[in-house]
């Protein structure tokens, strides 16, 4: 299935398999708001309204329980729906038990298991209890009915159920489906509960960790699996460690608090490991000056407040108050890329100087001479640096799927444009200069500790931060029988210790370079099996191509799918893909417990997957709640028209209108296949320009007749936030909806476009997107808004 | 004689039309040596892996081995399992992408109130952003939040970026933020 994503437009390589598995026998199920280019290649399609997938998924998590589609011994065995829930978990008219209306907030230590003496969750395998959460889970989609459905998505019930007789008949033992997302389920007010409903199906339908199965996120930029895995995010540190807050003042604090721990000897609680990896961390920070003494530098090291966010939204937000001196846009072009692009323009005024790196010139760098903008009334300071593109420097990239790949240089760079790992180099030792010839310098210790020798002849070097980030021995050590030498690389991360005598820059990529080599660069294709390429590139963690890969088999270590297994247990060992932890199957030969197994969750403190998910913000099974900004006064399943949970930002730059007759239209942004994110590295290209070269907004033929708009007409589209031209492309594409009793429109234009080049290509359609975002990730809700297209 | 590409085609069929007119008139040499360099038979092959979205498809680059240096080819490498020499609009257009007229090539600098670039050095550029940084920083670090807990941050200076970045410089970079004390470290994953 394929639902929030075009695939074969934006991930067009990605469909080539999509088709060699239909030639196969697959059938593809194709469910987007607009006809695309994937749905065109679909054994079936249907549309639903922009942000109502819950609802959608929510009717399939009801038809697969209702029908019995669910493959019960996984979901009894390796899921948590046979755990019992204490009486403090409640739902009630939209709002789960915990919810303070004053802070908007769950206290979600409500949510919480039974546990029996021994402080192991209580279970009932036979999930009956009627406090479990298989019948707590079949209670809260019992609302989901058909009809329901129907009036909030506006698909038709027949479609409907024909998608979920479809999908539900890979529950079946032996069978497998996947779903491939993009953005069109991340960018909504309920983002991460859309992914979590899909989550919920496929572990119904004991579909995680087969092959053929999972929860495929296709990611949109050649690196951002590794830019995420290395976090140049706010709330985590590399290797998803989470990021330290105020109320932890020391190392043992923040590692106390960060590592689950569980009473269940058969459960492998991986992030038990967690000290191991942050020591080794704070040692690939700070080299020799990490002592135990000195907590490894752990205060050096900048910590969030408790509770606070810090993320994109809240930094614009912030910067559009004038709290920033300075911003650092390095190869992004927040002026086209960031919702509510007009906020994101004005607050970059708000600057004493931003640093721009990019390849071509942009909106962000130039934003001081953009449309209706008066340089003269502009304070902010800028430069402009010009960096190498891909083939001009060596290094690694990690895929949707997490294989590390190396890239070799094909070329210099033009001019004087520099790589970005000499860039960032140079400029720091521009700042230690500085912080080293000031005696009384504020807090020079980061700044002067922090180790960076990856260069060699002046030049940055990718294969030795490689090596970092892989991680060394520091001493001579034996363990677990085996001997290293300092300096040996670390062949894989359970060899990390918390004692310093280690470091690694990213535990998760321990093992990619090794003493063997760079693992990244291997090029051995496969000649037989289920394509995974073990000898190609490296993938995290240790090579495993398919995580949890430990639950495609049975208790005995039979593979489900006895054709195309990923793992299997040959008496002695696994054999296959990296298993997920070496440790035999859960049962001997004779049926009885083996007390050497593990779960298969290896990742979960419980060793169970999460049908109930007790962690997020916004309650532990998700549920329908309309857009922020919707065509409907009133949500169907509740009382809740919202989010109850979702960040709403008050700046006289953040207007949401809902049932607001000026903006009647739902709104969505997409991509085209010739064009790029903000369109930054695409729009300076004349033959991706020739094919795509200006901003159009889609509707459908009854929406233009009800506007007076023809085909091929300049008209102007606009939200309650701002304004853009574009050409109608008037299109079967997209159909009215039908919406608790009344059509709706809905209209949709893609992103890449900016006034910086070309010329008439029109600006970026995040001027209408606007700020406010889930409330467990902030991604912004720019799949969903409301908008009027009219004649200009 | 320095020539393009696209030069080097207008060249060559001006230079044409002027062989049938006038005889061997013309020196054809120049051409015919940069018409050497684009044969890929001649040219230093490596891999790559496509900028663009996250499959991952192979691509080989050729360079030429001639005096420029440059990337004279671009295409879907037939070996790579994912894209099995397959490639999308954009990839397939990668050599526009690294041969481009309007790529940025030196830094540019706007002074405040200006309406206009200047042309600036490096050293030029990058001292001055590391006396922003130390000014910035210096003047809003922060030792202890208003509950007095140890937080050293700064919050006057953000950033955003970078899923471009090869790995290798995805981790310094987030090292160098946070060792400069900035907690609002943000990039792409988060929109």
């Amino acid at each position: 299935m394929i639902m929030g994503s075009n695939a074969a437009e934006n991930h067009p390589i990605s469909f080539k398999w999509v088709t060699e598995a239909m030639k196969q026998g697959a059938k593809l199920i194709s469910v987007d708001p607009r006809f695309t280019r994937t749905s065109s290649k679909a054994d079936f399609y249907t549309a639903l309204r922009s942000g109502t997938d819950i609802a959608f998924l929510g009717g399939m998590i009801k038809y697969i329980i209702e029908n019995n589609k669910y493959f019960k011994e996984y979901l009894a065995e390796y899921t948590n729906a046979a755990f019992i829930l204490t009486d403090k978990f409640d739902f009630k008219d939209g709002l789960f038990s915990g919810y303070d209306p004053k802070t908007r907030k769950y206290d979600k230590s409500v949510w919480e298991f039974e546990r029996d003496e021994k402080g192991i969750s209580k279970k009932d395998r036979t999930l009956q209890d009627p406090r479990c959460v298989f019948q707590l889970l079949k209670k809260h989609y019992s609302r989901y009915d058909l009809d329901k459905v129907e009036e909030v998505t506006g698909t038709p019930k027949e479609d409907l159920l024909k998608v979920y007789e479809m999908y539900s008949a890979t529950g079946q033992k032996g069978k497998a489906g996947t779903i491939m997302y993009a953005m069109g389920w991340t960018q909504h007010t309920v983002g991460v509960q859309n992914i979590r409903a899909m989550s919920i199906i496929q572990l119904l339908l004991g579909n995680m960790g087969v092959a053929g199965g999972g929860v495929n996120a296709l990611r949109g930029e050649s690196n951002v699996q590794g830019s995420t895995d290395h976090c140049i995010l706010y709330h985590i540190w590399p290797g998803y460690l989470k990021t330290p807050t105020a109320s932890q003042a020391i190392l043992t604090d923040y590692n106390t608090k960060c590592t689950p721990k569980t009473n269940d000897p058969l459960s492998a609680n991986w992030w038990g490991n967690y000290p191991k990896y942050s020591v080794s961390l704070l040692k690939s920070f700070f080299g020799d000056k990490a002592t135990r003494e000195n907590d490894f530098g752990y205060s050096w090291l900048p910590k969030l407040d408790d509770g606070e966010s810090y993320s994109w939204l809240d930094i614009f937000d912030e910067m559009y108050k004038g709290k920033f001196q300075g911003l650092f846009a390095w190869g992004m072009n927040p002026a086209g890329s960031s919702a509510n692009a007009n906020k994101a323009r004005k607050a970059l005024a708000r600057l004493d100087w931003l640093v721009n790196v990019n390849i071509f010139d942009n909106e962000t760098g130039s934003f001081w001479k953009g449309p209706g903008v008066d340089p003269k009334k502009i304070k902010t300071e800028v430069f402009m640096l010009p960096c190498a593109v891909s083939v001009e420097k060596e290094g690694s990239v990690t895929n949707s799927g997490r294989w590390m790949q190396w890239r070799y240089k094909a070329a210099d760079s033009p001019g004087d444009a520099r790589t970005d790992g000499d860039i960032m180099t140079d400029l720091f030792k521009k700042v230690r200069y500085l912080y080293r010839r000031d005696k009384d310098a504020i807090f020079p210790e980061p700044i002067l500790n922090l180790k960076w020798d990856y260069t060699t002849n002046g030049e940055f070097d990718s294969h030795k931060m490689a090596k970092e980030i892989n991680g060394y021995f520091l001493k001579d050590v034996t363990i677990n029988g085996k001997s290293f030498k300092r300096g040996d690389l670390v062949p894989s991360f359970a060899f990390l210790q918390s004692d310093g005598s280690t470091s690694s820059a990213n535990w998760l990529y321990c093992n990619s370079y090794t003493n063997k080599g760079n693992m990244a660069a291997r090029r051995k294709r496969e000649t037989s099996g289920i394509g995974l390429n073990l000898e190609w590139a490296w993938c995290w963690p240790v090579n495993r191509r398919i995580i949890y890969n430990r639950a495609s088999v049975d208790k005995h270590g039979n593979p489900w799918d006895t054709e195309h297994p990923v793992i299997k247990w040959n008496g002695t060992k696994w054999v296959g893909d990296v298993p997920d932890g070496g440790w035999p199957p859960m049962l001997n030969k004779d049926g009885t417990l083996n007390h050497k197994s593990k779960y298969p969750f290896i990742m979960k403190p419980e060793g169970y997957a999460s049908v109930f998910g007790p962690g997020r913000a916004d309650g532990p099974f998700p549920e329908h709640y309309e857009p922020l900004e919707c065509p409907v006064e009133k949500n169907l399943f509740s009382s809740q028209l919202i989010n109850p949970t979702a960040p709403i930002y008050k700046t006289d730059m953040d207007a949401y209108r809902t049932c607001d007759c000026r903006y009647p239209f739902v709104c969505s942004t997409y991509r085209v296949s010739e064009h790029w994110q903000s369109g930054v590295m695409t729009r300076w290209q004349p033959w991706l320009v020739e094919a795509q070269p200006q901003l159009f907004v889609e509707m459908s033929p009854e929406l233009a007749e009800l506007r007076g708009l023809m085909n091929g007409e300049k008209v102007i589209v606009e939200s309650a936030r701002g304004k853009v031209k574009a050409v109608a492309l008037v299109t079967r594409r997209l159909r009215p909806f039908k919406i608790h009793g009344t059509v709706v429109h809905q209209i949709g234009l893609p992103w890449h476009f900016g006034w910086v080049h070309p010329k008439d290509g029109g600006d970026a359609a995040n001027l209408l997107t606007p700020s406010t975002g889930d409330p467990n990730t902030r991604i912004p809700e720019s799949k969903a808004f409301m908008a009027n297209v009219r004649k200009i | 004689m320095k020539i393009n590409r696209r030069q080097f085609f207008k060249f060559s069929v001006g230079a044409a039309a002027g062989v049938m007119a006038f005889g061997l008139g013309m020196d054809l040499k120049p051409v015919k040596s940069y018409a050497q360099t684009l044969k890929i038979r001649y040219a230093k092959e490596s891999t790559t892996i496509c900028p663009y979205c996250a499959v991952g498809c192979g691509i080989i680059v050729h360079t030429s081995k001639g005096a420029t240096g440059k990337v004279i080819n671009t295409e879907g490498d037939p070996d790579h399992p994912i894209n099995e020499g397959a490639l999308c609009s954009k990839g397939a257009a990668l050599s526009q992408l690294v041969n481009n007229e309007n790529r940025l090539k030196t830094p540019l600098y706007r002074k405040p109130y200006s309406h206009a670039w200047q042309h600036v050095s490096w050293d030029w550029a990058l001292y001055k952003i590391a006396l922003n940084i130390k000014k910035s920083r210096d003047t809003s670090f922060t030792h202890k939040n208003s509950k007095g807990q140890l937080v050293n941050r700064t919050n006057g200076i953000a950033h955003i970026g970078s899923a471009a970045l090869d790995n290798e410089e995805c981790w310094p970079l987030q090292a160098m933020m946070r060792a400069l004390g900035l907690v609002y470290i943000e990039h792409q994953a988060r929109i």
